[in-house]
């Protein structure tokens, strides 16, 4: 088992005005190590995946993440070339809307290259090679690979947004309701290929979702949020099979099966 | 391999006005290697719980649960989630009641993940065991009948080879051929030198595999 | 020709200059980034060199000669109404001759003839953002600018190759400079790109709407974006000029009857007629 974590955080607090969207997080995140954070809207849910990735400051605490040489950053302290060139290599971030990651006037392939033509990669052939081996392994057919996204359906956005995220292979995924916005039947699909990526690639995830079954079927862990505090956490099956805090059990007994 | 001392665990229903319900109360067991404990008791009576307890699926409010992982001995109750997730993947296998079924995962899938190394191959042959036919194998398991998800969960206990193996009514929707086998499985493994918690209702079977029983008796004064 | 009476030497006020002196040293110090400058009014619309007619103001001296080139050509409009320009209001010597001049001013041309150390070519620039198409935020390309993050402008080359089978920029192709800023070189042809690496001469670009300097000092790398495996290529039309027989310059097509009858001469008449003289 690894000892060192990936991404720490202590003590992050923010405030949005006079409304705490963050009080005194902490969180650990170890390599190939999906984290849930559950709660409702409001929560802080999305406001502490902004400030793990850096898009965010916090008004106190602090994050640090480790790098491949085990070199440990803070991550609100890092010069904007560095976290930028973390967020398109190490990093990946999957966002609830597809459109705001992909380039809708950028064909298929040309999304899925971004990433390697913006980290050097400067041979056409194995850029392109490599962009049909993403597209196939999101279940995207390789013929759609010179096709522009807006012909695409919302689920297969989703997918493509995965591929053009982890065709750099990152370590760290920050993942915001990636299955949101979608048809039950076509989140089911999506949840399976993440859940299939982010074990073989041993890639490690902070999961930000409203939908318990999500967490359950990818998450490790999971923190539960309310009001910007971390209520409860632990082993996902334990929190949701085992609920202690009142918050987290209304949440498990406001939904069915999760 | 494993042993608990002074277990208790209740579930506070917070939704309920903070309803406290004492489930488990002082429960101390000992299972070793090869040998196999029956949890018995009037249905309610929170064998399910402690079971579950075992796993880490439910969280013990006092007492140790002490397993041998590898080459130390970790107390699961006070064990970080990682270490649990470690335990999990080495030391403690756990065949639920019902398999929870992962949508377009195929039968062969779940079976195989639970364990490493050349893992379709095997994952094969146990389905195999168990009578669930090759052209099945590719199939995700959300239409199988009762018997046959049952039997795939099984083959997914049993995979991984754990030294300790949890079983929460493996044979309950089983027809008798298949019940025999699983108990076949069961004496292998005990053979091999697994130590086995189970919930067995059927006397046949338990009588056929349990070496020693642990009576858990209902809390009365649930307040 | 008389100077103007009444006008500040090259039009400009001394103030204005020197403002222009200092984005122009600011932009050679850092190659290739784009310098803010407040850009004047000037005695023509824009899209007609008002930042190449600041530019050239600022460093225009007493002995300086002038050269003026539109699409390569001396006598067109635009380059014959900026080469009076400045002879009226600075009194300089013009030329047409490109060996002959100090300080070229051109509009979507390099000339073939090389240039040397102690000569300028100004640049006349409509838009100098290379990734004004792509990116459509200004905040976002200056953050690009300043990360050197060009994935964005590869991807527009990747689209290009996979549309058409080659990029098919063909003129205001970009480049690196110095291994560090993407820069527009101007609307000249792509033909033109190779010119401009380790060019002798200091290379000045004005953008008076969009109020922009920059620079490529004397022998600094101009590197044209590309692939390993689609190398940029400087392309010419496939025929000889038609006036001096040249067989390795920039060519125009020139439409010469209602018949689709058409001929092809070099697009810089100072090359062109230099050969014919046999000079």
């Amino acid at each position: 088992m690894e000892h060192d974590t990936l991404l720490s955080a202590r003590g992050l607090t923010l405030h949005f005005g006079a409304t705490p969207a963050l009080v005194d997080v902490d969180a650990d995140l170890w390599p190939g190590e999906v984290l849930a954070v559950v709660g409702e809207s409001g929560s802080g849910k999305s406001t502490l995946l902004n400030v793990l990735s850096g898009r965010l400051a916090p008004d106190a605490g602090v994050a640090w993440y480790r790098d491949p040489a085990g070199a440990l950053h803070d991550i609100h302290a890092m010069p904007a070339p560095a976290l930028r060139t973390l967020h398109r290599s190490d990093w990946g971030f999957v966002h609830q809307n597809p459109r705001e990651n992909l380039r809708m006037a950028v064909t298929a392939g040309g999304n899925v290259g971004e990433r390697l033509m913006a980290r050097g990669s400067r041979h056409y052939g194995d850029i392109r090679a490599a962009a049909i081996s993403w597209l196939e392994q999101v279940e995207i057919d390789a013929d759609r690979v010179d096709d522009l996204p807006r012909t695409f359906s919302g689920g297969m956005l989703q997918r493509l947004q995965i591929a053009r995220t982890l065709v750099t292979h990152p370590r760290l995924v920050f993942m915001d309701e990636p299955t949101g916005g979608l048809d039950v039947s076509v989140q089911a699909r999506l949840l399976d290929l993440i859940r299939g990526l982010v074990r073989r690639l041993g890639i490690a995830a902070v999961l930000v979702t409203h939908d318990l079954a999500v967490a359950r079927l990818l998450a490790h862990r999971i923190m539960v949020m309310q009001r910007g505090r971390v209520v409860e956490s632990g082993l996902t099956d334990r929190v949701l099979d085992d609920p202690r805090h009142a918050y987290t059990q209304l949440l498990v007994s406001s939904v069915l099966g999760a | 391999m494993l042993e608990v001392t002074g277990l208790a665990k209740a579930f506070t229903l917070h939704l309920q006005a903070g309803l406290r319900i004492r489930v488990l109360a002082h429960v101390d067991l000992r299972v070793d290697a090869g040998q196999c404990l029956a949890l018995v008791g009037p249905s309610g009576a929170g064998k399910s719980t402690l079971l579950r307890s075992l796993y880490g699926n439910y969280g013990a409010d006092s007492g140790q649960i002490r397993v041998r992982h590898g080459d130390d001995i970790v107390d699961l109750a006070a064990a970080s989630p990682r270490v649990v997730v470690d335990i999990r993947a080495r030391t403690i296998g756990y065949v639920s009641q019902f398999l929870r079924v992962v949508p377009r995962v195929a039968a062969i899938d779940i079976v195989a993940e639970a364990a490493s190394g050349d893992r379709r191959a095997r994952a094969a042959a146990l389905l195999s065991r168990l009578n669930i036919p090759a052209r099945l194998h590719a199939l995700p398991p959300a239409t199988f009948s009762g018997g046959e998800q049952q039997r795939v969960n099984l083959a997914r206990g049993f995979i991984g080879g754990h030294p300790v193996l949890l079983l929460d009514e493996p044979t309950a929707s089983l027809d008798d051929a298949n019940r025999d086998i699983v108990i076949a499985m069961i004496l292998e493994a005990k053979a091999a030198g697994t130590a086995i918690v189970g919930i067995f209702h059927d006397t046949e079977v338990r009588d056929a595999v349990a070496d020693l029983r642990y009576h858990v008796a209902p809390i009365q004064d649930a307040a | 020709m008389n100077v103007a009476s009444g006008y500040n030497f090259a039009y400009l006020d001394e103030q204005t200059k020197r403002m222009i002196r200092r984005a122009i040293l600011k932009a050679v110090a850092i190659p290739g980034h784009q310098v803010p400058f407040g850009s004047r009014e000037m005695p023509l619309p824009y899209g007609w060199g008002t930042g190449g007619i600041q530019v050239t103001a600022a460093v225009l001296g007493r002995d300086d000669v002038l050269k003026v080139i539109d699409q390569g050509a001396d006598d067109t409009t635009n380059a014959v109404s900026i080469r009076r320009f400045f002879a009226r209001t600075a009194g300089v010597a013009t030329t047409t001759h490109t060996a002959e001049a100090t300080v070229i001013q051109t509009r979507h041309r390099i000339p073939e003839t090389a240039l040397r150390q102690d000569q300028i070519i100004v640049y006349q620039v409509p838009q100098p953002e290379p990734l004004s198409r792509l990116e459509p935020s200004r905040e976002e390309t200056r953050r690009m600018h300043a990360l050197a993050d060009y994935g964005l402008m590869h991807v527009k080359l990747y689209e290009d190759i996979t549309r058409f089978g080659h990029v098919s920029i063909s003129y205001d192709y970009p480049v690196m400079v110095d291994g560090r800023y993407l820069m527009a070189p101007s609307p000249i042809p792509a033909f033109d790109n190779p010119k401009m690496d380790r060019m002798a001469a200091l290379q000045l670009f004005g953008a008076g709407r969009e109020k922009r300097i920059y620079a490529v000092p004397p022998y600094t790398s101009v590197r044209s974006l590309d692939f390993d495996d689609h190398e940029f290529r400087a392309s010419r039309a496939p025929h000889a000029c038609l006036l001096c027989g040249a067989t390795d310059s920039y060519l125009d097509e020139v439409v010469i009857d209602d018949q689709g009858g058409r001929m092809f001469v070099c697009s810089d008449t100072d090359h062109c007629e230099g050969r014919r003289d046999g000079t």
